[in-house]
């Protein structure tokens, strides 16, 4: 058998009179072209989905983790001292960038979506809230907790890590999903070539008998099926990451009232993604019929 | 050149050759006879590793074949031509393409043999069928296209099982002189056949030696014509 460098130069330099001595396949080279271009237009989709929700996990993770927010509910006569009273903890805690209380503006445009935008705060006992922006190495949230504890009773420190959490660890495991919906389509994808180039050996065992009389040795015979099937692979993969990544181009921008589904799709440098599919289409078929090659070159020794 | 030293084939529990010891010097002319089933074909398939004896020792080209691995086993096939009584080719390639076909698999392509090609298709009669399909081919033109595969790489043995199986009188005597001319050459040739009155034949043009197979023996090697 020859080398797999050998086989690689010879897949790329191509050899006119070593490719005619296989016989066209016809219907099963349309079906593996078909079958690799399917697969490659559903590998553009499961990346998509990967990608993107890997986008939107680290958006939840990074943003909402450099937030937090404290309510002081307390007596209308108390509140406007607790609420100096945490800002100056907030000036001393570490790893707070900014820290400000909402004013009455900004607490009434919050709260419109339910009470209407004619609230009069004033008569309600609505909590002051205090949006902190933490810097990059983040703050000390039990540590501030306790600080509040003793000396702003009424204030709660919400970090918001209670709903963070599960949206992330939702977005993260789409993310996983779409890789691992990739790898099975790969897997898939190596399957469908070792069953066809198993048929095309066997259905090509006195061919192979006939080459093996003149002198060929397995290498250049498994090359002559590497090659072919490797090539349609190619083929077919890049033709369905065409459609793919068109059906994605063409898929809705994303807008403020769309939401994940419109952020579907791929962003900077990850168009550069999808047009690896087919040389990695490329490679498993050139793995998967070598392998069947040697296993049916062996058998028929 | 090709050797067998106390050679013993089994196949499915039963003995098919026993003992068999011969040597094909080289520029030697054989015929191998015997009855059908009695074991020519298995003997001609040991002489080009198709087949490994499950005692003794064939060496070919002064190679023990056991020590010989798949790519040893082919390089010793482009100094041995072969021709079948079934004559298999490559049906989707023209007769022109399945007769260099050797020089393809060996990376010597046929465009720069050209003039050798058409020399041989003429050698062989076949220079007006060369872009005829196998298919296409009567049983004598099979035999010769066969027949030109087998020497087009110079090959310094020439087996030829049956050659004459499926063709008349006349087409059997001229696939004889082919071979014939290719011993004179100085190619070793071995043809098994069962047909004695085409060893007879050959008895006026070459000095040949038979070896006859029976009871999975050789039992009358080195009686010349």
């Amino acid at each position: 058998m020859t080398k797999p460098n050998a086989t690689l130069a010879a897949l790329f330099k191509g050899d006119r009179q070593a490719d005619r001595v296989v016989p066209p396949s016809g219907f099963t080279a349309q079906l593996t072209l078909f079958a690799a271009a399917t697969m490659a237009f559903l590998a553009v989709f499961a990346l998509a989905l990967s990608l993107a929700s890997g986008r939107l996990a680290n958006m939840w993770g990074q943003e909402l983790a450099r937030t937090a927010t404290i309510r002081v509910v307390a007596p209308v006569d108390q509140r406007a001292a607790q609420t100096a009273a945490a800002l100056r903890i907030l000036e001393t805690t570490k790893g707070v960038q900014t820290a400000r209380a909402l004013t009455d503006a900004e607490q009434q445009e919050l709260l419109a979506p339910w009470f209407g935008p004619e609230l009069a705060i004033d008569a309600l006992p609505v909590p002051r809230l205090i949006e902190i922006i933490e810097d990059g190495d983040g703050m000390d949230a039990d540590g501030l907790r306790l600080r509040l504890a003793a000396e702003v009773p009424g204030a709660v420190l919400d970090n918001h890590s209670r709903w963070r959490a599960p949206l992330v660890k939702a977005a993260s495991r789409l993310k996983l999903l779409g890789w691992i919906s990739t790898l099975l389509i790969t897997a898939t994808m190596a399957a469908m070539v070792t069953l066809a180039a198993n048929a095309a050996l066997s259905a090509n065992a006195q061919v192979i008998a006939v080459l093996r009389l003149v002198g060929a040795t397995d290498g250049y015979i498994a090359q002559a099926f590497i090659r072919r099937f490797t090539l349609r692979a190619l083929t077919g993969s890049a033709a369905g990451t065409v459609l793919g990544m068109l059906a994605i181009l063409l898929l809705p921008s994303t807008s403020d009232a769309g939401g994940f589904l419109t952020g579907l799709g791929f962003q900077g440098w990850h168009w550069l993604v999808p047009p690896l599919i087919p040389f990695l289409a490329g490679a498993v078929a050139f793995a998967a019929t070598g392998a069947a090659a040697r296993r049916t070159l062996k058998e028929l020794a | 050149m090709i050797e067998f030293e106390n050679v013993a084939y089994s196949y499915g529990g039963g003995e098919l050759l026993s003992d068999i010891s011969v040597k094909l010097a080289p520029g030697s002319f054989h015929f191998l006879t015997g009855p059908s089933g009695s074991g020519k074909t298995t003997l001609m398939k040991l002489c080009y590793g198709a087949l490994l004896p499950t005692a003794g020792h064939v060496r070919l080209f002064d190679t023990d074949v056991r020590s010989l691995d798949r790519d040893d086993i082919a390089m010793v096939r482009r100094r041995v031509g072969v021709v079948h009584q079934d004559c298999q080719f490559l049906n989707h390639l023209p007769v022109s393409e399945n007769i260099s076909l050797p020089l393809t698999v060996s990376g010597r392509h046929a465009d720069t043999a050209g003039g050798d090609l058409q020399e041989l298709l003429s050698w062989v009669g076949l220079s007006n069928r060369a872009d005829a399909l196998p298919p296409e081919l009567s049983g004598g033109e099979r035999q010769r296209a066969a027949l030109a595969r087998a020497v087009i790489m110079s090959p310094d043995v020439v087996l030829a099982d049956e050659p004459t199986g499926n063709v008349d009188w006349e087409m059997s005597q001229r696939l004889l002189r082919l071979l014939v001319e290719l011993n004179k050459m100085g190619k070793t040739v071995l043809i098994a056949t069962h047909d004695l009155s085409l060893i007879r034949a050959t008895k006026a043009q070459v000095q040949a030696r038979v070896l006859r197979i029976a009871n999975r023996r050789i039992q009358l090697a080195g009686a010349d014509l």
